[in-house]
């Protein structure tokens, strides 16, 4: 006898790992971008605990994003009365002048976060990342120790196995838990249909166009598209192997720049 | 919709696993031009052919070498023919098993890589070992490489046999062995025209013929607890249902510490009138009556509730740097349940890189080895093969995994070789001549002013008139001696009553008949104490209601703690369980202190024969005085 469906089991696990983040890190808070992913990871926040998410919940701002973006962000807020909090990241002016455009975008979320890690004291930051967006993402662990200043030792990644997590953040450093590391692009969309959660209308249809990832708007790029529901947005996804990420230029500056956001502590 | 089917790929390093992980990909339409632009790309940057390994070896450190070198696993979403698969890439290296161990552990197949040139190497064995201990008996042989060796058929018979014989030793056979080579792509989707000999299905077949593991809806009922919450109010006990089902009005019964309970409601949000949660699901419950209820509880039914062991013996898969030894101290858990465990004896190490047995002084790292283990109370616990969520544990040293193990069988009986404890020239029954009665621990628990004390004094004086070799042990006595470096707090309490209930044993097996009078509010202190003394363990149950223990307050005490003075005492600011399945119940608020003294000596001579009128020349307790 089979039991549930695959996004029954998917559910149940990330909903597993939110209280065990909630159990064994303190204080922690979960990050929102108000994008498909982290929006899914707040409903299944509320269903961990029941209907009140019992930690702050925080967006790093670099006022870049597209007003549609603030605008569900505001909604939703007040609808879910979350506890949000909106952190200004550090002014582009302070990133390396150096790095290409996208990655001195990624460097103001980095020092965004640093900056809220040291400011509120949190051990544990919730992150809505997925195994398949990015191959260097593919090899990351539910709990993942980050050192003091946010960076990520890969060659040294705790053991996982069966329900054991090293969920204890290392000395001075914080922990980033992965609640969604082993959902897919489509799953997402099938559960925001199934649940009926609310998401940014840019992600359908609209003059030919639609965004697939929303990132801020100076480096996100709109693919084609005709898909104007959520089953369609599905339907577009099977057809097509193109990477998610193809309309962030930060991931594709250099052969490298993705590990290297994430090796300085990029989510 | 079916999740889908989770296959680890494993074997020794540069044996290929990466290159045929690209070239499946890329051979089932499932990698897009996007990403085949971008490998193409980094293998000409490094002047090389078309590097397949690229697709999952996306670290620069995985890639800046003569050959990738996996170094993490890493997972990856394949369909073929309508069917879903995860492939979870693990690392070949010697150094990077652990990691292995992390993608391995979920997998519901395996495919063993094998380079034909080389044949079977070091971690081919390790991880096949290890695939067999993590139950992923699904496995599939591909030998690789035959573009290397001419695509001989000869050599694949013998390779083949070989193979099939190591992986015999184990217990291990595959489902299928396929010849193969991921650089040219043979025998991968179709079966290929350069090998015509080969008359088995492609690789993709094979693959596609494992099952996921089935969920565990038809096994008992096993909860743990992860947290509780307070919810307006109500107290929510949260966690998975590892296996079996539990429906709303279940009788359900808490372990370690005993306590039965109904299953009052069971919660979801948004909330849903679904009265029974399935294996795998994860919910609320709450309990009732009313109950304490914490992380590491483990609810299920109590017709086939888990085993509750102190002792046990385990298999366990070595990773940590440091042989374990006898003496040892970890913690063991077992999800969310944990229990700080001390290794009592370490045998028959097995080298799963050799396959060789070496001695039990030096165990080597990633070794198989039975641990026995002892722990500081009682766990509930299931064997290796009845349910994996309540028989599967990892070892922590502080931050570090150093092993993870199954338990394989409850060692009460058997004590480990280096405890064994010596045997005596004389057996109880020579001792149960000698003192006329067999030996017992009285256990008297109750409420403070239920009248435990009272009543151990008076049984004393009654027995030892009698002639029975009788001794009553008063709680506050013991804190003063063998238990004056402890205090109040919840572990110091449960120490105390260890002690008193090992000593308590002690005096029992020399033939006394010990009369104990302690609070001992909680059940999983009270069975400690019954395993303690086993079949001579007798709990008497004190009952009396709170209002007259209050009014009584022989020592001033509930004075106290209603002003607060006391902290967590017992009956006013921390709970008292009542007693599961006492032997005896003695309801002192409505009888007298002699009425309950007199069931109280007829309780005892019928349980440790202590007959009437004792013989004279058996007494040892001097002169008698009635």
């Amino acid at each position: 006898m089979s039991s549930g469906t695959e996004l029954d089991a998917l559910e149940a696990d990330s909903v597993y790992i939110l209280r065990e983040a909630r159990r064994c890190v303190r204080p922690l808070c979960l990050l929102w971008s108000m994008g498909k992913d982290s929006t899914a990871l707040l409903w299944l926040a509320r269903k961990a605990f029941l209907g009140n998410i019992p930690f702050p919940i925080v967006q790093l701002d670099t006022e870049m994003e597209l007003p549609e973006v603030y605008a569900f962000r505001d909604r939703i807020a007040a609808e879910w009365q979350l506890d949000l909090r909106v952190e200004l990241c550090p002014p582009e002016s302070e990133a390396d002048p150096e790095l290409p455009p996208g990655a001195r975008a990624a460097a103001r979320k980095t020092a965004g976060l640093r900056r809220l890690l040291s400011a509120n004291g949190y051990r544990g930051v919730i992150l809505g990342i997925r195994r398949d967006e990015q191959a260097v993402r593919a090899k990351e662990r539910v709990f993942s120790p980050r050192g003091p200043d946010g960076d990520w030792d890969f060659h040294n990644q705790p053991i996982e196995l069966w329900d054991h997590y090293a969920t204890d953040p290392p000395a001075g450093g914080h922990v980033r838990i992965h609640p969604l590391l082993d959902w897919t692009e489509v799953d997402i969309w099938r559960y925001h249909k199934r649940e009926n959660i609310p998401f940014v209308p840019l992600y359908l249809e609209r003059d030919g166009k639609r965004y697939r990832s929303l990132g801020e708007k100076n480096i996100t790029e709109p693919i084609e598209s005709t898909a104007s529901t959520i089953d369609e947005m599905i339907a577009e996804l099977e057809a097509s192997h193109a990477p998610e990420r193809a309309g962030r230029t930060m991931d594709h500056e250099r052969e490298d720049a993705f590990e290297r956001l994430r090796t300085a502590g990029y989510m | 919709m079916e999740r889908p089917v989770r296959i680890a790929v494993a074997g020794h390093i540069d044996h290929g696993k990466s290159t045929l992980i690209g070239r499946l990909l890329h051979e089932t339409g499932n990698l897009s031009k996007e990403r085949f632009a971008e490998i193409e790309l980094a293998s000409r940057k490094r002047n090389g052919p078309i590097e397949w390994a690229y697709v999952t070896d996306a670290l620069q450190a995985e890639r800046d070498r003569v050959t990738p070198m996996t170094i993490d696993t890493s997972r990856i979403w394949l369909t073929w023919r309508g069917k879903k698969f995860q492939i979870i890439d693990a690392p070949g290296h010697r150094e990077f098993v652990q990691n292995m161990v992390t993608g391995a552990s979920e997998a519901d197949g395996a495919l063993l890589v094998v380079d034909a040139v080389e044949g079977a190497r070091e971690q081919t064995r390790c991880h096949a070992y290890v695939l067999r201990l993590l139950g992923v008996n699904q496995l599939v042989l591909a030998l690789n490489k035959f573009d290397a060796l001419g695509y001989d058929r000869d050599r694949f018979e013998s390779l083949a046999a070989s193979c099939k014989s190591e992986l015999a030793a184990m217990g291990f056979a595959a489902l299928a062995t396929v010849p193969i080579s991921a650089r040219e792509g043979e025998n991968l989707v179709e079966r290929s025209a350069v090998m015509p000999w080969y008359t088995g299905p492609a690789l993709m077949e094979v693959l596609a013929a494992i099952q996921p593991r089935a969920k565990e809806v038809n096994d008992p009922l096993r909860l743990r607890v992860q947290d509780v919450y307070e919810v307006d109010g109500r107290v929510i006990a949260v966690g998975r249902v590892d296996s079996g089902v539990l429906a709303l009005g279940d009788q359900v019964v808490l372990l370690p510490r005993g306590t039965n309970a109904v299953v009052d409601s069971i919660d979801r949000w948004p909330s849903s009138a679904e009265a029974i949660a399935r294996a795998g699901e994860s919910i609320g419950v709450t309990l009732g009556p009313p109950t304490t209820v914490e992380r590491g509880d483990v609810i299920a039914h109590s017709e086939d509730a888990p085993k509750l062991e102190q002792q046990f013996r385990s298999i366990c898969f070595w990773i940590g740097e440091t042989p374990p030894s006898a003496g040892a101290r970890f913690n063991a858990q077992f999800g969310p349940v944990t229990t700080a465990v001390t290794v009592t004896s370490v045998r028959n190490p097995l080298d799963t890189e050799s396959l060789a047995a070496v001695g039990d002084g030096a165990v080597p790292r990633y070794a198989i080895v039975e641990v026995y283990l002892c722990a500081t109370e009682l766990v509930p616990l299931d064997f290796h093969g009845e349910l994996s969520a309540t028989s599967r544990f990892v070892l922590m040293n502080g931050g570090e995994l150093v092993a993870c193990g199954f338990v394989d069988a409850a060692v009460s009986a058997e004590p480990p070789e280096n405890l064994t404890p010596k045997a005596h020239l004389l057996s109880g029954g020579d001792r149960q001549r000698r003192n006329g009665h067999t030996g017992a621990v009285i256990w008297m628990t109750g409420l403070p002013g239920a009248g435990k004390s009272t009543l151990a004094m008076a049984l004393e004086r009654k027995l030892f008139d009698a002639g029975a070799n009788v001794f009553a042990i008063d709680g506050d006595r013991v804190r003063q001696g063998l238990n004056g470096d402890l205090g109040f707090s919840a572990k110091d309490r449960s120490e105390n009553v260890r002690r008193v209930a090992e000593a308590a044993a002690l005096f029992a097996e020399m033939g006394a008949i010990v009369i104990a009078a302690l609070i001992s509010p909680q059940e999983r202190d009270r069975a400690v104490a019954r395993r303690a003394a086993g079949r001579r363990f007798h709990e008497i149950f004190i009952d009396c209601d709170l209002e007259t223990c209050e009014r009584r307050d022989p020592k001033g005490l509930y004075k106290r703690a209603r002003a607060a003075e006391i902290a967590d005492f017992t009956g006013v600011s921390a709970a008292y369980e009542r007693p599961f399945a006492p032997e005896l119940v003695l309801d002192t608020a409505h009888s007298g202190v002699e009425q309950s003294v007199a069931r109280l000596v007829e309780y005892v001579r019928r349980v440790t024969g202590l007959e009437e009128e004792k013989p004279l020349e058996l007494s040892l307790s001097g002169q008698r005085t009635s």
